[in-house]
């Protein structure tokens, strides 16, 4: 029984999130003036933009499906591709680069066991973004986990960080 | 006229009068200087991007001349230092973005890019950019081959699609050095609502978007002995042969296509103007039964396959209004493989149809299922114009200098009337001219010059039997969206309305040799109504070898049998592949698919609040585990939307308000039938 209920638990998750979609949409209108914020609700939803949520969308708005691609392809905020549960920034600007964070971005890459050309884990809890000056350069090399700021890192601070997180995670599961 | 469309520019020198130019560019151009041009058509908004237009302005310097006003007393120089560097070094950076080999593409010597590498006389590129760049070509479908290896980014395609065909199917993605014009999800155009109209591939100025040729298959099929090879040749592409080869006529230009395809090995060489003729014929009569029934009007003409593809796609509730008449290419393929089987004793399978057209849509209409006898196609390849000249110069054969030869009979003989089918306005005259003449009259056949021209919407009237039908002549379908949405809000009304996707109809369409924009137009649209006037008749029901053939095996016009040869029917098609909406993630496979359609139409009738009343239901039912939600996108089932299926099985009209019950007396069914199955 108690099965049945986490099963039924998910099914009306993913039909929220639908239905949030659509009172999204009612709530900004149908026009493509409302199409950014719409899809910034849909990342938040989804955590990245699906495919068929983009058509949905589309469709709503009474778009192209090539003109909602084309927005959600031209803000870096936005991800096709799904996203983890967290997100590990490591800042790849000059200052960062100096500094040394490659070792940074080898070790979170062996520590969440990421393969070449892969970004987030298997089990969709952890994505890692390269990116570019986040604005933190006297604290470089810089990186920024579940939206906090990490400054003057080193493989051992950054390691430590993640443990953490997981600690965290497991605590608030009991 | 405005104060800004009056006065001088001097350019380079030169007093040169605005004369009501909108941009300097034009103003330019007038004084003799042709200013380079990539994102600039007169017929499109103004994009400014590709930076070749440039010339120094007196006080503002280097400046974009197309997007820049011109006003009385500026001073321009158009080959400054600065401005000819700058324009050299963007083609520079073009041309190290472009991958692709001028021997091998298909836009050789027609390529704008090539050209102007060439006249800016630009020797090497600095920035080449490495080969592992390249990605892969589109090559999903009968008509349009887009390789973006080729694309400068001129947006030139995404203008014409959204603007003057109103779709939207390519739009720029990505951003900096990423940026690129694709499709949605970049799918092949085969997976979006592209409707093969080729436009774009006629306003882009590289090999990016370009014309996918059959050619070798139709060289094969000369080759096989085995092959009685059949050509039929459109209205709309003895003009642009003429223009082509500057031949001074259509009608010359006519006579020496036949010539010369009979010299490369055609059987049999006949006009796809005598089906015109046919299809004005079943079409008039169409109409009229229509008119006297009060049904299905107003009576859209279905002779665009670009046209009946957008019209399936987004005018689902109007494909009752369409013509069942099937469009003169497929009428001709399936009248001619009777007739050569029957008459002439040819195994159909033995009989290589190949046409010759000024459209890349009607490369996709010939491959639609319904146009096949067990597998066989009724017309087996379709070459553009522009292959024919390629064809015509892989033969060596010189075509200006040609005898002139006429058609094989019957199919080779028409009259006026379906010779102007090749020109916006051609259809909807036909008709008139035979509605409005008594039948079989020898006498003087009226014309109707208020439907004539490249005007995107043309509007005439005329009575009949006293009673005054009102005709709509629309190209473009940007232009259709708009007339469409104006008789679906009763704003205006028509009995009967002619579309045609290409601007200017077929004499522009997509296949048509390049340049292919306004002005060649303008030129071949009166060439057809030229070779109308040499012809000996103009009423499609005066045409002989169309009467013979009602008499011999079509019986009269709309007959049983005329209808089994000669008309079609149309579908709902949905505009986009793609997966539905996962709503229950947990084990599908046990459960019983339950999807619920969210495409535009489906959408636009409430199906949000279906599918939402539908989950509420089972939840209250308690059987929300047993069924597997999922929103999808368009049944091709539109016109009884909004449509649900269960377990494989798709009901139509299942409207909010109709959902619970629909929950009680479809869904709840299905459910405890499975559960008997498993106890
Ligand atoms: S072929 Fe026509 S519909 Fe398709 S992308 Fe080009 S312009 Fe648009
Ligand atoms: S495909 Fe052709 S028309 Fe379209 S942006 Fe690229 S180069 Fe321009
Ligand atoms: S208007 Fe003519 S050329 Fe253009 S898509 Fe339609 S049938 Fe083809
Ligand atoms: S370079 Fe890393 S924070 Fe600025
Ligand atoms: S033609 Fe003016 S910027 Fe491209
Ligand atoms: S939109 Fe076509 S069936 Fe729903």
């Amino acid at each position: 029984m108690a099965q049945a209920t986490a099963a039924s638990e998910k099914e009306s998750r993913a039909s929220r999130r639908f239905e949030k979609i659509q009172a999204i949409v009612e709530q900004y209108g149908a026009a493509e003036s409302a199409l950014i914020p719409i899809l910034q609700k849909v990342q938040e939803e989804y955590r990245y933009l699906p495919e068929e949520i983009l058509t949905f969308v589309a469709t709503a708005l009474n778009l192209p499906p090539a003109t909602v691609y084309g927005v959600a392809t031209f803000y870096a905020q936005f991800s096709l591709e799904p996203k983890g549960k967290y997100i590990v920034r490591v800042c790849d600007g000059t200052a960062c680069h100096v500094r040394k964070n490659q070792t940074l971005i080898s070790t979170v890459k062996e520590w969440l066991g990421l393969k070449e050309g892969q970004s987030t884990t298997e089990d969709m809890r952890y994505t890692l973004e390269i990116v570019s000056c986040i604005g933190a350069c006297a604290l470089a090399p810089a990186v920024v986990i579940n939206g906090k700021v990490h400054g003057q890192m080193t493989p051992e601070k950054v390691t430590k960080a993640l443990e953490e997180l997981e600690a965290a995670e497991k605590a608030e599961d009991k | 006229m405005d104060k800004k469309s009056e006065g001088y520019v001097i350019v380079d020198g030169v007093k040169t009068p605005i004369n009501g130019h909108k941009n300097l560019l034009e103003v330019i151009r007038a004084s003799g200087v042709d200013l380079p041009t990539f994102c600039y058509h007169s017929e499109l908004s103004v994009y400014g991007a590709c930076r070749m237009c440039i010339a120094e302005i007196e006080g503002r310097g280097v400046q974009p001349t197309c997007s820049t006003p011109p006003e009385d007393g500026m001073v321009v120089r158009t080959n400054t230092e600065a401005a000819m560097r700058i324009r050299r070094m963007s083609l520079e950076l073009m041309l190290a973005n472009h991958h692709g080999n001028c021997q091998t593409c298909d836009k050789n010597t027609h390529c704008r890019l090539q050209e102007l590498a060439e006249r800016l006389g630009v020797k090497k590129v600095r920035f080449e950019e490495p080969e592992a760049d390249v990605v892969p070509v589109d090559e999903s479908n009968q008509s349009i081959v887009r390789d973006p290896n080729k694309c400068i980014l001129c947006g030139d395609c995404v203008r014409m699609c959204k603007e003057i065909q109103g779709i939207g199917v390519l739009d720029f993605a990505g951003r900096g050095s990423n940026a690129r014009v694709t499709s949605a999800f970049g799918k092949g155009l085969n997976q979006v609502e592209c409707v093969y109209c080729g436009q774009c591939a006629a306003v882009c100025p590289t090999g990016a978007l370009t014309v996918k040729s059959v050619l070798d298959q139709v060289w094969k099929a000369i080759h096989d002995k085995n092959k009685t090879v059949v050509v039929q040749i459109a209205p709309a592409v003895r003009a642009a042969i003429a223009q082509e080869y500057g031949i001074p006529s259509g009608e010359q230009a006519m006579g020496k296509i036949v010539t010369a395809l009979r010299r490369i090995g055609f059987d049999y060489v006949y006009d796809t103007s005598f089906t015109a003729d046919l299809t004005t014929v079943e079409e008039a009569t169409e109409f009229l039964g229509r008119v006297a029934e009060g049904k299905n009007l107003p009576q859209f003409t279905s002779c665009c396959p670009a046209w009946v593809k957008f019209a399936e796609q987004f005018y689902p509730d109007y494909l009752e209004n369409l013509s069942t008449c099937k469009s003169p290419q497929q009428m001709f393929g399936s009248l001619v493989k009777k007739y050569h089987a029957e008459k002439l004793g040819v195994p159909r399978e033995d009989i290589y149809v190949v046409s010759v057209m000024p459209c890349t849509a009607k490369k996709f209409e010939a491959k639609r299922p319904e146009f096949s006898v067990n597998n066989d196609p009724d017309v087996n390849a379709v070459l553009s114009s522009q292959e024919l000249i390629r064809m015509i110069g892989q033969s060596g054969i010189k075509l200006a200098d040609l005898p002139l030869d006429s058609m094989d009979l019957p199919f080779g003989f028409k009259t006026g009337a379906g010779v102007i089918f090749g020109a916006s306005g051609g259809v909807a005259e036909a008709v008139l001219r035979m509605a409005a003449t008594t039948e079989g009259s020898h006498g003087h056949t009226p014309e109707f010059h208020e439907v004539r021209g490249l005007d995107g919407l043309k509007e005439a009237s005329i009575t009949l039997d006293g009673k005054e039908i009102k005709l709509a002549v629309v190209s473009g379908l940007a232009n259709a969206r708009n007339v469409l949405d104006k008789i679906k809000a009763g704003e205006v009304h028509y009995d009967i309305v002619e579309i045609m996707a290409c601007r200017g109809g077929c004499i522009g369409g997509g296949g048509q040799p390049l340049p292919n924009d306004m002005e060649a137009r303008e030129e071949r649209k009166n060439m057809i109504y030229d070779c109308d006037a040499v012809q000996s008749l103009h009423n499609a029901a005066d045409n002989p070898f169309v009467k013979e053939l009602y008499a011999t095996l079509l019986e009269k016009p709309n007959s049983h049998i005329a209808h089994e040869l000669l008309h079609t029917h149309y579908y709902p098609r949905k505009r986009i592949d793609g997966q539905p909406v996962e709503l229950s993630p947990a084990k599908p496979e046990e459960k019983i698919p339950v999807q619920v359609c969210v495409g535009t139409n489906c959408y636009l009738r409430g199906s949000y609040d279906t599918l939402k009343k539908l989950i509420e239901a089972a939840k209250q039912a308690g059987v929300a585990d047993k069924l597997d939600f999922k929103a999808t996108f368009c049944f091709e089932k539109c016109v009884s939307s909004p449509n649900v299926q269960v377990d494989g099985k798709i009901y139509g009209s299942v409207t909010p308000d109709k959902a619970e019950e629909f929950f009680k007396e479809t869904i709840k069914p299905v459910i405890e039938s499975q559960e008997k199955v498993e106890a």
